[in-house]
């Protein structure tokens, strides 16, 4: 059982199973309540589940891309409770989630806002034979108008813009992952922006 | 002293520190700093998204070092206290994200607190291996906290329940203003020992910089409050003057007449609070206490108005994540209910908000 925890959107926790499905979800699609109610949904999952933290055997946690203020408070939340609880921390993509809940075996595009005119994207050829998502470019991010030169052959992908990513589809995504010891996603925050500074050119006048 | 005093961890992350601390009760446990000034130095002051990505790097390395350090294992603890402001959003909500699900994970109560007042509870702790512990500080105290982003003059009747704001910066936090002008000097970031260094030898006296806020008008309406912005201004008039002249700018009694005129300004209104509020005690807190000669001052004008100056030991002045836990194990003790876990990170978070 797993914890899954994203909040590379609004915030999705989520507790799940295997063989059970999905335990337990709380989502709030707010993209500006991550640090409010990260804990509350924990709580709330566990809760709900009936599980107990000694029960879980890690945690699943999106690692964007995302907006990196609300992005940073999911991974931050799923690293500390996997330090606290001994388990191990299991990043994933969240686009893959949103591409294995569809589960889709046509090519896909998905699409989630990045903010400041610009998207997130990341295509997909189909599913393999345990139906994982298989990504065949991306994650990347470029201006909308844009999207159509950044992605090879676009016009044979169906576009899924997402305004949110389901905790639990992307815990059971790493359950998946874990079964078919496939590799998980790079324990690093997907931010694909650099943070906005200009060097400064010195000093200037007063007088 | 009860029994047994609570055993906390605290999580701070308003700034550019990444700070884990752990404390039981009034003993100071662990205090693990993981500083991203470094990454700052190039652009000449915090950049914030910078500060946060950083934070989440460090977080769980300073868990791992703070309880090892301090020989405590995590289900010992009695609660997590966590800064939830003021500070800069980003960076807070990485500590308050962390917190919330290290304490939902050891299924520990949470204390969210206030960064200002953490300073001040800074100092009930007793520094491991320090010598003789200090006489346990005494209310109602002034307390002057300066910082980068701070410059903050409280009357604490208690700690944990009666902190009132006298007076604050209305532009630039002094740190801030030791970094400007350390940069129009041509010295590096972090600005304050810069210009430390850059003063030593210099003729304090040898310039009269303005003292903001400190005419008679201005201390009508702004009391206790700081302004620091025309002071780096008149710095900046003052050597571009020279500078047009063709001199030579002398650096050291610019450094020194500009640190005069910071530690000038801020004793001052500190004395002037503790003075017409009749109490006889100061405490300092902030980044900027690691400042020689505000240091010096303090002590020289404490003196003459028979006021007890306190100053925690420098680890404990700079942003640090044992002040947040020793504020939080001094609410434990009391007997205060956790906070709720539904709190979020709050940059302007007053001081009369304790616990958030």
């Amino acid at each position: 059982m797993l914890l899954a925890i994203d909040t590379s959107a609004g915030t999705s926790v989520a507790v799940v199973d295997r063989e059970g499905g999905v335990l337990a979800e709380h989502t709030e699609l707010d993209t500006r309540r991550h640090a409010e109610v990260i804990g509350t949904f924990i709580a709330a999952c566990l809760s709900d589940s009936g599980v107990a933290v000694a029960e879980l055997s890690g945690v699943a946690v999106g690692m964007g891309p995302g907006p990196f203020t609300g992005l940073r408070v999911g991974i931050a939340a799923a690293r500390a409770f996997a330090f606290g609880a001994a388990r191990p921390v299991v990043p994933v993509i969240s686009h893959d989630a949103i591409a294995y809940e569809l589960g889709s075996a046509e090519p896909l595009l998905v699409v989630t806002d990045a903010r400041r005119r610009e998207v997130y994207w990341s295509a997909y050829s189909g599913i393999d034979a345990v139906g994982l998502p298989l990504r065949a470019a991306g994650p990347g991010l470029t201006r909308p108008d844009e999207l159509a030169a950044t992605v090879p052959e676009i016009d044979g992908y169906r576009r899924l813009d997402a305004a949110s990513v389901s905790a639990g589809a992307l815990g059971m995504l790493a359950e998946t992952l874990f079964y078919n010891r496939r590799p998980f996603a790079v324990d690093e925050a997907l931010y694909l922006r650099s943070p906005d500074v200009t060097l400064s050119s010195g000093p200037k006048r007063v007088s | 002293m009860s029994a047994r005093e609570p055993l906390v961890l605290g999580i701070e992350t308003s700034c550019d520190e990444t700070g884990i601390g752990i404390v039981r009760g009034t003993t100071l446990l662990a205090n693990v700093i993981a500083s991203s000034m470094d990454e700052h130095a190039r652009y000449g002051g915090v950049v914030p998204e910078v500060a946060a990505r950083a934070h989440l790097e460090a977080l769980v390395p300073a868990l791992k070092q703070a309880l090892a350090e301090s020989g405590v294992a995590l289900d010992e603890l009695d609660a997590i206290a966590v800064t939830s402001g003021p500070g800069l959003s980003g960076a807070l909500m990485v500590g308050v994200g962390a917190a919330k699900a290290l304490a939902l994970s050891l299924g520990k109560p949470i204390y969210a607190v206030n960064h200002l007042v953490g300073h001040v509870g800074a100092d009930v702790l007793d520094s491991v291996g320090s010598g003789p512990s200090r006489p346990a500080i005494e209310y109602p105290t002034v307390a002057l906290l300066v910082s980068g982003g701070h410059t903050s003059l409280l009357l604490v009747r208690d700690l944990i329940s009666d902190v009132e704001l006298l007076g604050e910066t209305i532009d630039d936090a002094a740190g801030e203003a030791f970094d400007k002008v350390a940069r129009l000097l041509g010295l590096p970031y972090p600005g304050g020992p810069e210009i430390d260094r850059a003063a030593a030898g210099g003729d304090p006296t040898a310039i009269r910089f303005p003292r903001g806020l400190s005419n008679p008008k201005d201390v009508e309406a702004h009391r206790y409050d700081f302004s620091f912005s025309g002071l780096k201004t008149a710095v900046a008039r003052w050597v571009e003057k020279a500078q047009d002249a063709g001199e030579a700018v002398p650096i050291a009694d610019v450094a020194a007449s500009f640190r005069e005129a910071v530690a000038d300004v801020l004793l001052t209104k500190a004395v002037a609070a503790c003075i017409d509020h009749g109490i006889p005690r100061l405490l300092l807190g902030g980044g900027v206490v690691a400042n020689a000669r505000l240091r010096e001052l303090a002590a020289e004008r404490c003196a003459a108005n028979g006021i007890e100056l306190r100053i925690p030991p420098l680890d404990l002045c700079t942003d640090n994540g044992a002040m947040i836990a020793a504020l939080g194990a001094q609410l434990v003790a009391a007997g205060r209910a956790p906070s709720d876990f539904d709190f979020g990170a709050d940059s302007t978070l007053p001081v009369t908000s304790i616990q958030a």
